[in-house]
């Protein structure tokens, strides 16, 4: 069953299309990456996908539940995470979490927070004021409130940005592993392509608003005739064809 | 308790969270309502001893019109700066993609600028009448009516500005302490809506507070209750909320259409 389904999805802002006809599924347990430069159409199409923004025309259901008509169904069941939506930075990491406990109604959010405080090693930083902690600390900060309900669909805006190589590794190990216990579905958007070649089963390439190519990381190394995926990011955003790639 | 209800309560305990660790947001709930008692009540007290009894019951009169206005005032205010807040946090991204639904958000918002008020009004109310032997609860009971009227006339106007800034971005944020100063002059806080001229009292007559206050002057000065002028602040609350929500309807649903849930903060 596709948990997401996005079906001719179009955003257009007076003149500006941003996303342009895009379609695509992600099947349950998957994580789909979601890649392209600066001004490609992720953040308008995460944005489209979490309610936040209305399409011009398509359709998104996620979970059976369309976007347009029934958004509240799914997002009790969704969450997010991204570096450049910040939390309250005057109250403490645990009233953060309480918060958003509340919001998402996590039965036990007492013990939901301890046991996220411990796996994300969080447990010295919970009483401390949001604010005050250091970038990598709010972006894991970030990432247990986007799992304070133990999300079936979880979208994540560059989830590793800020961290150090150790810290950013042990995320993934635990994305990894929630996605192996839960079934979760990911859609991740992000340009560290090692990130995303370790976590993505499908990835979709985007420029301009349009998917210009998608497949498995696998698929486009094959297609593209690269050894890792940011040479494929290049040549796709540089214009360069499969076909002109290099041998 | 329902979700409903906890979604509700999650929003206001992140503000309440919040005061808890900020004594100056303490501090600048009641600073201003205990300022302008302070200044009315010595003004009152200087006419009273120059006017005798009759200036004495229009001191009380004065008076009763400062710590009401700022029901109105406060309630207006709380709602609209409990708004802001989330934008200043830049945590409107968090709060719209979760389950919170927008009428929840408006009643978490109404929760908090209740809080405030009472805080900021009830020192004002205390100093009144430690300082004036000024008793805002000698009008009995009927004070009940005329909190929740001006209550409901803070919340509409407050409404109405979180509509703008949702269309116009923080930049809008301004008229979240000045917009009610505006309609000052036609709510006759202070003197009766008859010394108004014509057109002032044409609008007067469909400004809730108006009715408030006259009401107000019925009891303290006359003695009655009039509920004639409580029926029109009613129903003109009600007309004005109405036409707030739908504003607020349709404004949040032209801020999703134009991404401005993304960018409201710039």
């Amino acid at each position: 069953m596709d948990v997401i389904a996005v079906s001719h999805l179009s955003k257009r802002y007076d003149e500006t299309l941003a996303v342009d006809d895009v379609s695509f599924t992600v099947a349950r347990g998957a994580t789909l990456g979601l890649l392209g430069g600066n001004g490609a159409g992720k953040t308008t199409t995460i944005a489209m996908l979490l309610g936040l923004l209305v399409p011009t025309s398509g359709e998104i259901r996620v979970l059976g539940h369309n976007m347009a008509t029934d958004r509240f169904a799914a997002l009790a069941r969704m969450n997010f995470s991204s570096p450049y939506v910040s939390l309250p930075g005057r109250i403490s990491v645990r009233e953060n979490l309480q918060v958003y406990g509340h919001l998402y109604g996590v039965t036990n959010a007492k013990r939901r927070i301890a046991e996220l405080a411990s796996e994300l090693d969080l447990e010295s930083l919970l009483d401390r004021a949001a604010g005050e902690l250091s970038a990598g600390q709010k972006t894991r900060v970030a990432l247990a409130k986007s799992l304070i309900n133990k999300p079936d669909v979880l979208l994540l805006d560059e989830p590793t940005a800020s961290l150090d190589p150790d810290t950013g590794d042990l995320v993934r190990s635990w994305l990894e592993r929630y996605r192996a216990e839960t079934g979760c579905t990911i859609l991740l958007a992000s340009h560290n392509m090692a990130e995303v070649e370790r976590l993505c089963s499908d990835v979709v390439m985007l420029k301009k608003g349009r998917i210009v190519d998608h497949g498995t990381p696998q698929e486009l190394l094959d297609r593209y005739g690269r050894v890792d995926l940011e040479d494929v990011f290049l040549d796709i955003a540089r214009g360069r064809t499969t076909l002109e790639a290099p041998e | 308790m329902s979700l409903s209800l906890r979604r509700i309560w999650g929003l206001m305990f992140r503000h309440i969270a919040l005061y808890r660790r900020s004594w100056p947001r303490l501090v600048e709930l009641a600073y201003w309502p205990i300022l302008q008692m302070s200044i009315w009540g010595f003004t009152a007290n200087f006419f009273i001893a120059r006017g005798g009894s009759n200036a004495a019951v229009i001191g009380g009169a004065v008076m009763g019109g400062v710590l009401l206005w700022e029901v109105a005032l406060r309630s207006q205010m709380g709602m609209s700066i409990t708004f802001l807040e989330e934008i200043w946090s830049r945590n409107l991204g968090h709060v719209f993609v979760s389950p919170l639904r927008p009428w929840e958000l408006v009643a978490a918002l109404i929760g908090m600028s209740f809080l405030r008020m009472m805080a900021g009004v009830i020192p004002a109310v205390l100093l009144a009448w430690a300082l004036y032997a000024f008793n805002l609860l000698s009008a009995g009971p009927v004070l009940v009516l005329f909190f929740l009227n001006l209550m409901v006339m803070g919340w509409a106007v407050a409404l109405a500005v979180i509509s703008l800034i949702l269309r116009h971005g923080a930049g809008a944020e301004a008229l979240a302490w000045s917009v009610l100063f505006g309609i000052t002059p036609f709510s006759a806080v202070f003197y009766p809506v008859s010394v108004l001229p014509h057109v002032a009292r044409e609008i007067a007559f469909i400004v809730p507070a108006s009715h408030v206050f006259e009401g107000m002057r019925a009891v303290l000065i006359d003695g009655r209750i009039a509920w004639d002028e409580l029926g029109w602040a009613a129903l003109l609350n009600l007309l004005w909320l109405f036409g707030a929500i739908l504003i607020f309807r349709r404004q949040f649903q032209v801020a999703r259409t134009r991404g401005a849930l993304i960018s409201i903060g710039e």
